[in-house]
């Protein structure tokens, strides 16, 4: 194998020195008096405008592993696989924007730091939101730890950790996460949303760079003939095509069911909620529903290039010598740009990974002391003992997201995430359904989160692909419909059935329902509207 | 919905009218992008790139325009509500004797 190039691994050292120092420094940002509570360490104040959310909300939901897998799926198999990914984060603006004013209006009425704090207050019921909490937690587990996965896939072309020491090998990706474990615990929310700034220009800097040289130097006609080439080819494992590049009849559910499946699931994801909490109106959220999208201009772009990369003949082989997909963009820019800016690149997609990663830790942080912490064991918390609790409890799921990678297969990790998607859309009936309406039963909504999570990880654990027995795809024959689709979507629905009738039942049998602490006002209060103050008498201590 | 505090119209809630365009307008791209057999063919091309391909970036833009006018339309009926009431604030300030004529004014 190749050696490590000096100057790539001096512009990334560089740059991600940089990032830590901003990193530190952030904790005097918009300074508050103190950080000890969630409102300023958790949510960094309550107080991003449009422009600052932007880019953390940008920072937070495109994340390393957008830019590593979706291009790399690309390039394996085509568009159904990885092309989804550009209406699903198309659709996912309309719908958030009709939903989260809501919950950022009744989340402030009373102090709500996550989604289960709202499912708990709107049900009276702390099973309900220890269910929330529980899923949250699980599904954003393997999610931190994809991010360290493209962390991986840039060291690894740069020819980092190649030693055969275990310690030396991950050596590089210990620091790596030392140092984004420190940041977040000394600054809370306002590390990752000063960085999301450096990490955003950065990926805007590369995709223009890369676009205009696939223009020059390839040509898009040349590019997507290459790709039409490859995927009509049969692969030879399986002897069926290599993959899609335009979807057939018997594709569009299972295209479709992606898109909507993940578009609905992205917002339920705890580190997407607390984003959105942390902005100061409801018109920041809709103003950013409308301009969000530009990330998902950049996201169909890094998609081609991994089309780009078929064209160009790039061989993505890992320092092991296996092919691996996974590598397919960092080795893009290896072979085909200076190393200076290759450098760059590497940086753009390792500092992406950071950004999401200190944001997933202290939402699910977040949920711990809110939801089952303070739910469970401390009724009477102060706010500070909250705040020190979860800066704690935000290096512990670090901790267990490098357990991850470190112990699991890598597919294996790739998989898990496709399950946390499916795991996470079941909180979405108590949760967006509860922003309209009571009508639904505590309980049947807590049969119905069972019965989804239950038949999607059963149904997901059955698929098989080439590569492993289990977890192999999220797609599934759909029920009635006899196409593929995917899981997360057929669960929800069951889950949905099972909560309607069984609320239908327990309405009709005058099952007691619990106290709803919130009223209809405060669904719409606003900012400078005196209602937002928290109203003590309103929120639960 | 009957709400003891305020009998008559409430304040809350977006005229309908207004209500019904930003539900059409939210519709559209999820409708259009879902319906995958609209778009899943190879041509026209644009720039070398095959329609199911610029057709899905060309609703990049299309959605974020539709998702900023709805914006739009709440942001002015939310104003107008602000403004109905502030009048309200008012008359309940001078109550019980209303004038319609200041009322005007403020309108």
């Amino acid at each position: 194998m190749k050696g490590v190039d000096g100057i790539e691994l001096a512009v990334l050292i560089i740059l991600f020195a940089f990032v830590t120092v901003v990193g530190f420094a952030a904790a005097r940002w918009r300074r508050a008096e103190s950080l000890a509570s969630l409102d300023e360490w958790g949510l960094g104040g309550r107080g991003f405008g449009t422009f600052v959310t932007w880019f953390l909300l940008g920072g937070d939901l495109y994340t390393a592993y957008t830019f590593i897998a979706v291009p790399a799926a690309m390039f394996a198999t085509g568009a159904v696989s990885g092309f989804f990914a550009v209406p699903y984060t198309i659709i996912v603006y309309p719908i958030i924007f009709v939903f989260m004013p809501r919950l950022w209006s009744v989340s402030h009425r009373h102090g709500y730091v996550t989604p289960a704090d709202f499912v708990e207050g709107r049900y009276g019921s702390r099973g309900l939101g220890l269910a929330v909490a529980v899923t949250g937690i699980l599904a954003t587990m393997p999610y931190i730890a994809l991010q360290l996965v493209g962390i991986q896939a840039v060291l690894e072309v740069t020819g980092v950790g190649g030693s055969n020491n275990v310690i030396a090998r991950d050596l590089p990706l210990f620091i790596a996460f030392a140092v984004l474990a420190a940041y977040t615990y000394s600054s809370g929310l306002r590390a990752p949303a000063l960085i999301a700034f450096i990490k955003d220009t950065l990926i805007y800097l590369v995709i223009v760079v890369a676009v205009v040289y696939i223009a020059v130097k390839i040509g898009f006609g040349t590019m997507f003939d290459a790709a039409q080439k490859k995927m009509a080819s049969t692969n030879p494992t399986t002897g069926k095509p290599t993959g899609v590049f335009i979807p057939p009849p018997s594709q569009y559910l299972a295209y479709a069911s992606l898109a909507l499946g993940s578009a609905l699931a992205l917002f339920m994801y705890p580190h997407s909620v607390t984003a959105v909490l942390a902005s100061r109106g409801r018109n920041v959220i809709r103003r950013n529903a409308a301009i969000l999208p530009a990330y998902s201009l950049v996201l169909g772009l890094l998609a081609l290039l991994g089309f780009a990369a078929i064209a160009a003949g790039t061989k993505p082989i890992g320092l092991d010598g296996k092919p691996n997909p996974q590598l397919v963009v960092p080795q893009f820019f290896e072979d085909r740009f200076p190393s200076w800016f290759a450098g760059i690149a590497f940086a753009a997609i390792a500092i992406g990974a950071l950004v999401p990663a200190a944001i997933m830790s202290i939402a699910a942080a977040n949920l711990f002391t809110r939801n089952i912490f303070r739910a469970y064991f401390e009724r009477q918390a102060s706010p500070a003992r909250e705040a020190a609790v979860s800066k704690v409890v935000s290096l512990i799921v670090k901790l267990g997201a490098l357990i991850f990678v470190l112990s699991l297969d890598r597919q294996n990790a790739i998989n898990f995430q496709l399950l946390g998607g499916i795991w996470i859309l079941q909180t979405f009936p108590a949760l967006v359904f509860g922003l309209y309406t009571r009508w639904f039963h505590r309980w049947a909504l807590l049969a119905g989160w069972a019965a989804g999570m239950i038949y999607g990880t059963v149904l997901a654990y059955q698929q098989s692909s080439p590569a492993t027995k289990h977890f192999g795809r999220p797609l599934d024959e759909v029920p009635f419909l006899h196409q593929l689709g995917y899981i997360a979507l057929t669960a929800f629905a069951l889950n949905v059935i099972v909560a309607a009738v069984l609320t239908y039942v327990l309405r009709t049998a005058r099952v007691p329902d619990g106290p709803d602490r919130t009223t209809p006002d405060d669904y719409h209060a606003d900012a400078d509207d005196p209602r937002v103050q928290p109203i003590p008498e309103l929120t639960e201590r | 919905m009957a709400d003891p505090e305020r009998t008559g119209r409430r304040r809350t809630e977006l005229p309908v009218g207004t209500q019904v365009a930003v539900a059409v307008l939210v519709l559209v791209p999820i409708v259009a992008l879902l319906w995958v057999g609209s778009y899943a063919k190879a041509g026209p091309r644009l720039w070398g790139f095959p329609f199911f391909y610029w057709y899905q970036f060309a609703w990049v833009f299309l959605a974020s325009a539709c998702t900023w006018l709805g914006y739009q339309l709440i942001a002015r009926a939310r104003g107008q509500l602000e403004r109905d009431r502030e009048i309200d604030r008012r008359r309940d300030l001078s109550a019980p004797v209303t004038d319609p004529e200041r009322r005007g004014e403020e309108r």
